[in-house]
C-alpha cells in the first residue's frame, strides 16, 4: 500500500490546540474516519479540501479549550484565601512587616515630595492661559566678546515693538520689578510687594478677577490687589472703590481684586499692580537707550513663529547705543525660571533645571534603595518558606496558586507601604515646603497621580514578590522537603550585589551632604574685612523720614543702644550697582566695573572697616563731597604709583579726588572673588545701617530703636534686618540644596540600614542551629559576632571603594562653579566611610550579639 | 416553561441517536441526518450540539472500539437518557399541542 493519504497537518495540529482536551479523542477520530471515506470517494484533493472547512467550522464555542485548564467553581474565592494569607503572614511576622514597610513607605513619601516638587518647578509660569505665546524680551549686551544677557530693558524698545509690528505682536507690557511698598489704610499699615504694570499685563496673565476689572489699570490713579491683601486689609468685604495710601506719598483707588498668583509663577509674590502712567512711577522717566530699568514682557498673534520674529527684531536698540552691541531677544517666558541662565558667549546655560535634575536624581534613589530593600527583605524571608511551598505542592498546589498567593502578599505589603506613604507625605509638606520656599499640597483629586502612584506600587508589589513567586514555586517538593535543598551561592549573590549598589549610593549622597555643608561653612567664614555683627540695616521707606535723618540721628545716640549709624545708597551685605570709571593712564582696552556706592562719613566707622592708606571721609572737611575712597582691590586694578591717593578719578563727567584706601570687604555672593569698589558722597541714600551696642542685649536694644522711627516715621513699620542674615540670604539657595540633600541622604541611609538590620536578622536566625553546635563547641562570642558581621562588613567596604569615585567625580564639578571653593580632602571620605562602617556595624552586631549570646540549648533542644 | 430546552436541531439529533440506537456516534448521526432528511450537516454542528445535549443531561456516552480509519481514536457512542426521554416526550407532546389547538378551518382556507 504506497503512501495512505492523510489530511492536511497543519489544519489537524491547529484542530488539536484549541480543541477542548475532553473532546479531542472523539471528534478527532469521527474527523479522521469521514476524511477516509471521502478519499475514497471524492478523491484525496476534495477530502483535504473538506476536512480544512470542518477543521474550520469546528472552531466555535463549545469544541474551543475553555482559556484556563483548571476551572475554578469560585474563582473569587481564591483571591480571599490570598488575602487572608498574606494578612496572616503580615501579621505573623510583624517585626519584619514592620522594616519592610516602614522602610518603602519612607522611600515612596521622598520619592512622592521630590516628584510633586519637579512637578511644580517643570510647570513654572504655565499658569497663564496664554503663556504658550508670552515672550519675555531679554537685552544682550557684547562688549569685547563677552555677551550678557539679562531680563532687563530700556523702556524705549517696546515703542518699535507697539507700533511696526502690530500684526504679529499682541499686547506689550513693561513692568517694574518686585519692591516693597507700603499700603495704608487709615491706621492699618502693611508691607508688600507690588509691581508697576502697564494696563495690558493682568489681561496677559489672565488674572482671574474676583471683583473689579482687569482694565483697571488704565487709569494712573487706579491699582489692582491680590486677594490675600484684600484679606489681610478688609476681610471679605468687596474693596473696590476705596482709597488706599501708597507709600504715604498718593491715595490710590483700588480698582480690582485678583487671585493670587500660585508660587510657580514669576509673579507669585506680587500682591500689588500699580499704574504704569502713574506720576510717581519713576521708570517712565526714563528715555536713553543705555538705561536698563525693567522688564518687557509680549504676546505673539496667534501663529506666529517667535524665531522668524527674533531675527526681524533684535536690533531695535542696537544704533542707539555707541558703546557696545547691544541687541534684544525673545525668550519663552515659561523658560525663564529653568533654562534662564546664559553663558558669556551668549548660549543658554543651566537655570533652575540644574536643580530639577539633581533632587529628581536623588528622588529615584532614594525609591531605589528602598525597593531593593523591599526586594531583599521579601526573598530572603521567603527561603524560609521553601518547607511551606514543598507542603503546599504536595497536598495538590498548582504552581499557578502559589505564585499568585506570593504576589498578593508582596503587593498587599507594597500597598500597606503605600497608605503609611501618604500620610507621612501629607505630614510632611509643611516643613519641606518651608524648607523648598513652595506652596504644594498633595493633588489627591488628580486622576494622572494616582494613576502614577498606583501602577508604581503594583509594579514594586510584583517586582519584590516574582522573586519567591517564580522562583521558589519551581521547586520539586520531594527536594525541599528531604531538606536537600539548599539556595546556594547563587542565590544569594543578587542580594549581595543589590546591598552593595544601595551602599553605594547612601555613602555617595552623604559624602556629597558633607561637601555641600563644609563649601557652605566655608564661604560663611569667609573674612569680611569688616565688623557684620550687631548691625542692622533699615530702609529710608519715607520722604518723611529722609527729611528729618538729623534728628532721628541724635535721638538714636540719645538712647545709648546704637554706637554709631550711618546712611548708604546699598547695604553692605549686598552691593549691587556697577559702573565704569576713568583714572590716569587707564588701558583704554580694559573693561571693568566697580561697585559705586554713596555713603554719609560715618558709614567707615559704623561699619568698621579698616584705613589702609590716606583717610576716612569727614562732616568737617567740606571738599570730601568731592572725594572718593577705593578698597584694596580697586587700588591694585588701577595700579596708580605711587600710591592712588591724591589720584583723580572720573566717574560719569565728575571728577573726584582719592583721599584714602580701604580693606577689601566682601559685599556681593561670598562665592565670587573680591570686587573692586569705590565710595563717594554725592547721592542718593536708601538705606540706614545702625550699630547696636554690644553690651546690650539685641531683643531691648531694638525695642528703644523702634519708638523712635515710629515716631518720626508713621506712615511705615519698623522694618529692620540684621546685615549678617542679609549676607546669609545670599547662601540661601546652597542652604537650602543642603539641607534637602542632607535629610535625602539621611533617609537613604536609614533605608539602606533598615534593609541590613532586615537582612542580618535573618541571617542569625537562619543560622541558630549553627550557632549553637558553634557555642558547644567552644566559640566564643566575639568570634560569633565575626562571623556573623563579616558578610556585611566586606560588603560596604567594597560599596566605599565604588562610592569613591564616583562622589569625587560629581563633587569636584559641582565646586567647580565657585570661584571661592574648599578643596576636597581625604579626611571627609574617611570620615564618611567611618560613619557609615559604625552604623552598618550597630546595626548588625545588634542580632549577631543577640544571636551568639543565646542558650545553645534552646536552639539544638527542638529538631 | 423552561423545564425542557430543546432546539430545532437538537430534537432532530436526539431522535436520530434514537433511531440508531446502539450505533449512534458522531459520523453515523451525521450520515443518518443527511440521508433522512437530505440536508447537510458540518461537523462543527453537530459536536456542539452533542456536548450541549451531555451537558443538559440529554445524553450520556461510551468510548467505543478505536478502527484504524480512524487513526485509533475511539469512537464515541451516545444514548439516551431518562431525563432525554422526558425532554423529547415533553417537546413531542407541546407540539400535539400545539396541532390540536389549531382550529380545522385554518388548513381548509389556507389549502
Amino acid at each position: 500500500m504506497n503512501a495512505t493519504p492523510r489530511p492536511p497537518h497543519l489544519f489537524l495540529r491547529f484542530f488539536r490546540w484549541y480543541c477542548d482536551p475532553q473532546l479531542l479523542r472523539h471528534i478527532e477520530g469521527d474527523l479522521m474516519e469521514v476524511y477516509h471515506e471521502r478519499v475514497v470517494q471524492q478523491g484525496a484533493r476534495r477530502a483535504s479540501r473538506q476536512f480544512m472547512i470542518d477543521v474550520l467550522l469546528l472552531f466555535r464555542p463549545g469544541i474551543v479549550r475553555p482559556l484556563t485548564l483548571q476551572r475554578t467553581l469560585t474563582p473569587g474565592y481564591m483571591w480571599k484565601i490570598n488575602m487572608t494569607l498574606a494578612w496572616r503572614n503580615l501579621v505573623k511576622g510583624r517585626g519584619y512587616s514592620f522594616i519592610n514597610i516602614s522602610g518603602l513607605a519612607v522611600g515612596i513619601a521622598v520619592a512622592m515630595l521630590i516628584g510633586l516638587w519637579v512637578a511644580d518647578e517643570l510647570s513654572f509660569d504655565h499658569h497663564f492661559a496664554n503663556h504658550e505665546r508670552l515672550m519675555q524680551v531679554m537685552m544682550r549686551q557684547t562688549n569685547k566678546g563677552k555677551t550678557y544677557t539679562g531680563m532687563v530693558i530700556a523702556p524705549n524698545v517696546s515703542g518699535p515693538l507697539r507700533t511696526d509690528y502690530r500684526d504679529k505682536v499682541e499686547a506689550v507690557a513693561l513692568y517694574g520689578w518686585n519692591v516693597d511698598h507700603i499700603v495704608a489704610d487709615g491706621d492699618k499699615k502693611l508691607v508688600s510687594q507690588g509691581i508697576w504694570a502697564e494696563a495690558s499685563l493682568p489681561e496677559m496673565l489672565t488674572l482671574e478677577m474676583l471683583h473689579g476689572s482687569r482694565q483697571a489699570l488704565r487709569d494712573p490713579s487706579t491699582m489692582l490687589i491680590s486677594r490675600s491683601l484684600a484679606q489681610a486689609l478688609y476681610g471679605d468685604a468687596n474693596p473696590v472703590g476705596k482709597f488706599l495710601r501708597l507709600d504715604d506719598n498718593q491715595e490710590l483707588t483700588i480698582g480690582g481684586v485678583y487671585q493670587d498668583l500660585p508660587g510657580n509663577t514669576s509673579f507669585g509674590a506680587t500682591r500689588l499692580m500699580l499704574p504704569w502712567e502713574n506720576k510717581h512711577n519713576w521708570i517712565t522717566g526714563v528715555t536713553e537707550w543705555d538705561n536698563h530699568v525693567c522688564s518687557l514682557v509680549i504676546q505673539l498673534a496667534d501663529g506666529v513663529d517667535a524665531a522668524q520674529l527674533n531675527e526681524q527684531i533684535k536690533t531695535i536698540p542696537t544704533a542707539h547705543i555707541p558703546y557696545w552691541q547691544e541687541e534684544i531677544m525673545l525668550y519663552p517666558m515659561e523658560r525663564m525660571h529653568l533654562y534662564g541662565e546664559f553663558s558669556e558667549s551668549g548660549a543658554q546655560d543651566g537655570g533652575a533645571i540644574e536643580f530639577v535634575w539633581l533632587f529628581g536624581t536623588i528622588g529615584v534613589f532614594v525609591l531605589l534603595l528602598a525597593c531593593i530593600n523591599f526586594m531583599n527583605l521579601s526573598t530572603a524571608r521567603s527561603e524560609k518558606r521553601s518547607k511551606e511551598v514543598g507542603i503546599r505542592k504536595t497536598i495538590g498546589s498548582v504552581r499557578r496558586q502559589l505564585i499568585s498567593q506570593f504576589l498578593t502578599e508582596s503587593v498587599v505589603t507594597a500597598f500597606c507601604a503605600l497608605l503609611v506613604a501618604l500620610m507621612l507625605t501629607q505630614l510632611s509638606l509643611p516643613l519641606f515646603n518651608t524648607l523648598a520656599g513652595k506652596r504644594i499640597a498633595l493633588p489627591w483629586s488628580d486622576i494622572n497621580f494616582w494613576c502614577i502612584t498606583l501602577g508604581f506600587t503594583l509594579l514594586t508589589g510584583v517586582l519584590a514578590g516574582s522573586y519567591p513567586a517564580f522562583y521558589l514555586s519551581s521547586f520539586r517538593p520531594v527536594k525541599v522537603l528531604k531538606g536537600t535543598f539548599n539556595a546556594g551561592r547563587l542565590a544569594s549573590l543578587p542580594r549581595r550585589v543589590l546591598v552593595v549598589v544601595q551602599f553605594t549610593v547612601s555613602i555617595t549622597l552623604i559624602i556629597g551632604t558633607v561637601i555641600v555643608f563644609q563649601q557652605i561653612q566655608f564661604t560663611k567664614d569667609r573674612p569680611a574685612g569688616y565688623n557684620r555683627q550687631g548691625l542692622i540695616s533699615v530702609p529710608i521707606s519715607t520722604e518723611a523720614l529722609q527729611k528729618q535723618l538729623d534728628v532721628v540721628r541724635h535721638e538714636l545716640l540719645q538712647t545709648g543702644v546704637v554706637v554709631n549709624l550711618a546712611q548708604s545708597s546699598q547695604t553692605a551685605a549686598r552691593f549691587g550697582n556697577n559702573t565704569g570709571i576713568e583714572w590716569r593712564g587707564k588701558d583704554p582696552d580694559l573693561v571693568e566695573f566697580f561697585f559705586n556706592v554713596t555713603i554719609s562719613p560715618e558709614f567707615g566707622e559704623t561699619l568698621q572697616w579698616k584705613v589702609r592708606e590716606g583717610r576716612d571721609f569727614s562732616r568737617e572737611i567740606p571738599s570730601d563731597s568731592s572725594a572718593a575712597i577705593v578698597n584694596v582691590r580697586a587700588a591694585e586694578i588701577m595700579n596708580l604709583q605711587p600710591s592712588p591717593v591724591g589720584e583723580v578719578v572720573k566717574h560719569g563727567d565728575r571728577e573726584y579726588t582719592i583721599i584714602g584706601v580701604v580693606d577689601n570687604m566682601v559685599t556681593q555672593t561670598p562665592y565670587e572673588p573680591l570686587k573692586p569698589c569705590i565710595f563717594f558722597m554725592r547721592g542718593w541714600m536708601g538705606t540706614i545701617t545702625i550699630r547696636l551696642n554690644p553690651d546690650v542685649p539685641v531683643q531691648e536694644a531694638l525695642a528703644k530703636i523702634a519708638p523712635v522711627f515710629n515716631k518720626y516715621n508713621p506712615s511705615a513699620p519698623f522694618d529692620y534686618r540684621f546685615v549678617d542674615d542679609l549676607y546669609a540670604d545670599q547662601l540661601d539657595a546652597e542652604q537650602r540644596v543642603g539641607t534637602l540633600a542632607g535629610i535625602f541622604a539621611g533617609l537613604a541611609i536609614f533605608i539602606s540600614c533598615l534593609g541590613l538590620f532586615g537582612l542580618s536578622s535573618f541571617v542569625a536566625e537562619r543560622r541558630t542551629k549553627e550557632i549553637g553546635i558553634r557555642k558547644v563547641l567552644g566559640a566564643s562570642v566575639a568570634n560569633l559576632w565575626h562571623l556573623l558581621s563579616k558578610e556585611f562588613i566586606v560588603l560596604v567596604v567594597i560599596s566605599w571603594f565604588l562610592a569613591l569615585p564616583l562622589s569625587v567625580y560629581y563633587m569636584y564639578d559641582w565646586l567647580q562653579q565657585f570661584p571661592y571653593r574648599i578643596t576636597l580632602s581625604w579626611t571627609t571620605f574617611t570620615a564618611a566611610a567611618l560613619g557609615v562602617m559604625a552604623l552598618t556595624l550597630t546595626t548588625v552586631s545588634y542580632q549577631a550579639i543577640r544571636a551568639s549570646l543565646a542558650k545553645p540549648v534552646n536552639s539544638l533542644r527542638s529538631e | 416553561m423552561k423545564k425542557y430546552q430543546l432546539g430545532e436541531f437538537e430534537e432532530i439529533v436526539m431522535l436520530t441517536v434514537g433511531v440508531l440506537y446502539n450505533e449512534a456516534y458522531g459520523v453515523s448521526i451525521k450520515k443518518e441526518i443527511e440521508t433522512r432528511l437530505s440536508r447537510k450537516v458540518s461537523m462543527g454542528a453537530l459536536h456542539t450540539a452533542l456536548k450541549r445535549l451531555e451537558d443538559k443531561g440529554y445524553l450520556r456516552s461510551f468510548d467505543g472500539e478505536a478502527t484504524e480509519e480512524r487513526a485509533g481514536r475511539p469512537k464515541k457512542y451516545l444514548q439516551i437518557t431518562a431525563l432525554g426521554k422526558r425532554a423529547m416526550e415533553y417537546t413531542r407532546s407541546t407540539r400535539e399541542e400545539l396541532w390540536n389547538a389549531i382550529p380545522k378551518i385554518a388548513f381548509k382556507i389556507s389549502g
